[in-house]
């Protein structure tokens, strides 16, 4: 029963991806809706790692930095002439790729060690990528580099513009990431990352392979992110260093799992909706600086006061007690 | 390009700075490498230090140092509020690995994000009499405000371990990280010792920002680059080692300034956190590790 609630709500959101472009004509709405989107998917690969394996990972803007900045090297790479228009769905899978390739990387180094020097390490990732790109001239180097969407909308008779045709790709990303997401939960991949969450000494004792697991969830969620990264220049038109590493990716793909509930794939997605549309009513209202504290004032309430986010909440105070 | 006088010259620079980066790194290795408490948030309260020392120079003329030292018992509250908080809502409960790193960052972000809310994001630095100048040697030339520093480093740095290794309370905070049970045995109580360790951690920050701040001219993001020397330097030293600290400080001081000089300081900021990579995948242990 629950499992065809869920293709039945994958199967309208599909159509309501493709139905609002037409109903709601204002770009900006649609834009906004992007944004909240990417941090469905930002937030649904942390989640991978961090809610069902309780691998803390602080470099969430690495990744999908990595995913953008695949982008802009592919974008670069034809300096004379237009960019296809098609290319956007080679950048897609270069950018997952190089992330996810990023992942692996990160995790073969540390993951054997404690968790604590995998959330260090991604920390250093971030800043040891972000000087890289800021030294490296053919992506724009410090001084950034300016993307032009294509003048051609791929698959033109059903997409008005190209703002349009990004927020479509996006919601189907955000949806894929939600069923990948879910399927990881519900395997028995999710049931060996989450014994190793509660007791890594303990799975590896009952024959659970741990660190082929943990290397799993990496390499997947890292690929999410590049995925969620990868049309941000189309998006933007102009990237430069300090704003593809911003912290607000990192802290936001942490804290809206935390905050949504971050053992389940629904978390993410209570989370990303309820704070990323919050942040973009709130950058508009108040100050960007001011939304952002009230995310990390929000993060330290929630992990102290209530430590299973939304879903705790709302399992505590409406539910029966969930699944669990 | 390659010439004597400018590796002469970085090298004293790097020694000069790694001392400092010691400053910065001490109550890290105290929380981080004795109580295992992974204090993230620790570069951000140095640059709230720093911050203090910068509004005291500007309101009463308070030389940075002195307001540094004053502001230690603040921080020491503030350390001390804070395990309270991280051990009943994480560490009673066994949710440090996920919920209590989660915490750190967000306070981490409190700290910078209220910073730039009050201050801006523009540079602040202080004006004393020691910034200016600096002594020559031959051809080697020591400023004065990098010298400071170092030497109010490795006073810190040598209190911390004389208090570690001859007070009752300091051996009982070597205790808790070696055995707690025996320490509870002995009938000290060990969250007691550690929230008292975590404050002590915390008061090193009012000074070390201070001297940061004396160094460098500091806006509220810039605690965020800190983030590498201070953990490459703990790592390195091996966890819990705290005269570690002081050699492992100025490896990544001379690695950093070396870098500096010969392929320009953009590349900087890569040194320490590539050298944590490292040791992390090559020799996790560090390299005075117990």
């Amino acid at each position: 029963m629950k499992y065809s609630f869920f293709w039945i709500g994958i199967a309208i959101a599909v159509v309501l991806a493709f139905a609002t472009p037409h109903v709601i004509t204002n770009e900006f709405y649609i834009r906004t809706a992007y944004t909240v989107l990417q941090f469905v998917v930002l937030a649904t690969a942390w989640n991978i790692l961090g809610g069902y394996a309780g691998y803390v990972n602080f470099g969430a803007a690495a990744f999908f930095a990595a995913g953008a900045y695949t982008s802009v090297f592919i974008y670069k790479l034809f300096p004379l002439f237009q960019v296809p228009e098609w290319m956007i769905f080679i950048m897609l899978p270069a950018g997952g790729i190089v992330a996810a390739l990023l992942g692996l990387m990160t995790g073969a180094l540390t993951l054997r060690l404690r968790g604590v020097y995998f959330s260090i390490a991604t920390l250093a990732l971030a800043i040891v990528l972000q000087t890289l790109v800021t030294n490296w001239h053919f992506v724009g180097g410090a001084k950034g580099a300016s993307i032009l969407p294509p003048r051609d909308v791929p698959l033109d008779f059903i997409f008005n513009g190209y703002a349009d045709f990004l927020f479509v790709l996006m919601a189907f990303l955000a949806i894929a990431a939600l069923v990948i997401a879910r399927y990881i939960e519900t395997s028995w991949i999710g049931r060996g990352l989450a014994a190793i969450r509660d007791n890594e000494d303990a799975a590896e004792c009952m024959g659970v392979p741990t660190l082929k697991l943990k290397l799993f969830a990496t390499t997947v969620s890292g690929f999410l992110f590049g995925v969620a990264g990868a049309p941000l220049p189309y998006f933007i038109n102009y990237i430069e260093p300090v704003s593809g590493f911003s912290l607000i990716y990192a802290v936001n793909a942490l804290a809206m799992p935390m905050i949504g509930g971050a053992t389940t794939w629904i978390g993410p997605l209570l989370g990303a909706t309820v704070l990323g549309t919050a942040q973009e009513v709130a950058r508009v209202v108040i100050s960007s600086e001011m939304n952002l504290l009230i995310v990390g004032v929000l993060l330290v309430f929630f992990v102290v006061a209530a430590p299973d986010g939304f879903v705790g909440l709302i399992r505590k105070y409406f539910g029966k007690g969930g699944r669990r | 390009m390659f010439s004597f006088d400018l590796l002469i010259n970085a090298l004293v620079i790097g020694v000069l700075l790694g001392g400092f980066y010691c400053s910065l790194a001490l109550g890290l290795s105290v929380s981080f490498g004795l109580l295992d408490v992974v204090n993230i948030a620790h570069p951000a309260f140095i640059i709230l230090g720093s911050y203090i020392a910068y509004m005291m120079g500007l309101w009463i003329g308070l030389d940075p140092i002195v307001t540094g030292i004053l502001f230690a018992p603040v921080f020491f509250v503030l350390g001390l509020v804070i395990y309270r908080i991280y051990y009943t809502s994480f560490e009673k409960r066994g949710a440090e690995a996920l919920r209590g790193l989660a915490f750190f960052f967000g306070l981490m972000f409190i700290v910078e994000v209220g910073l730039i809310i009050v201050y801006g994001v523009d540079y602040r630095s202080v004006e004393v009499s020691y910034v200016g100048p600096s002594i020559d040697i031959g051809f080697v030339g020591i400023p004065l405000r990098m010298l400071v520093p170092f030497g109010v480093s490795m006073v810190m740095a040598a209190i911390l371990i004389t208090y570690l290794s001859r007070t009752f309370t300091g051996r009982a905070i070597q205790a808790v990280a070696q055995d707690r049970m025996a320490l509870q045995l002995m009938g000290a109580d060990p969250v007691r010792i550690k929230q008292f360790a975590f404050g002590i951690s915390l008061a090193t920050c009012s000074i070390a920002g201070a001297l940061l701040i004396i160094i460098i001219p500091v806006e509220p993001s810039v605690g965020r680059l800190y983030i590498g020397p201070v953990f490459a330097i703990v790592v390195l030293a091996g966890l819990g080692s705290v005269n570690g600290t002081i050699y492992a400080a100025i490896i990544i001081g001379v690695a950093e300034s070396i870098v500096a000089t010969f392929f320009g300081p953009s590349w900087a900021p890569a040194v320490a956190f590539g050298i944590l990579l490292a040791v992390l995948g090559l020799r996790p242990s560090g390299l005075f590790g117990r």
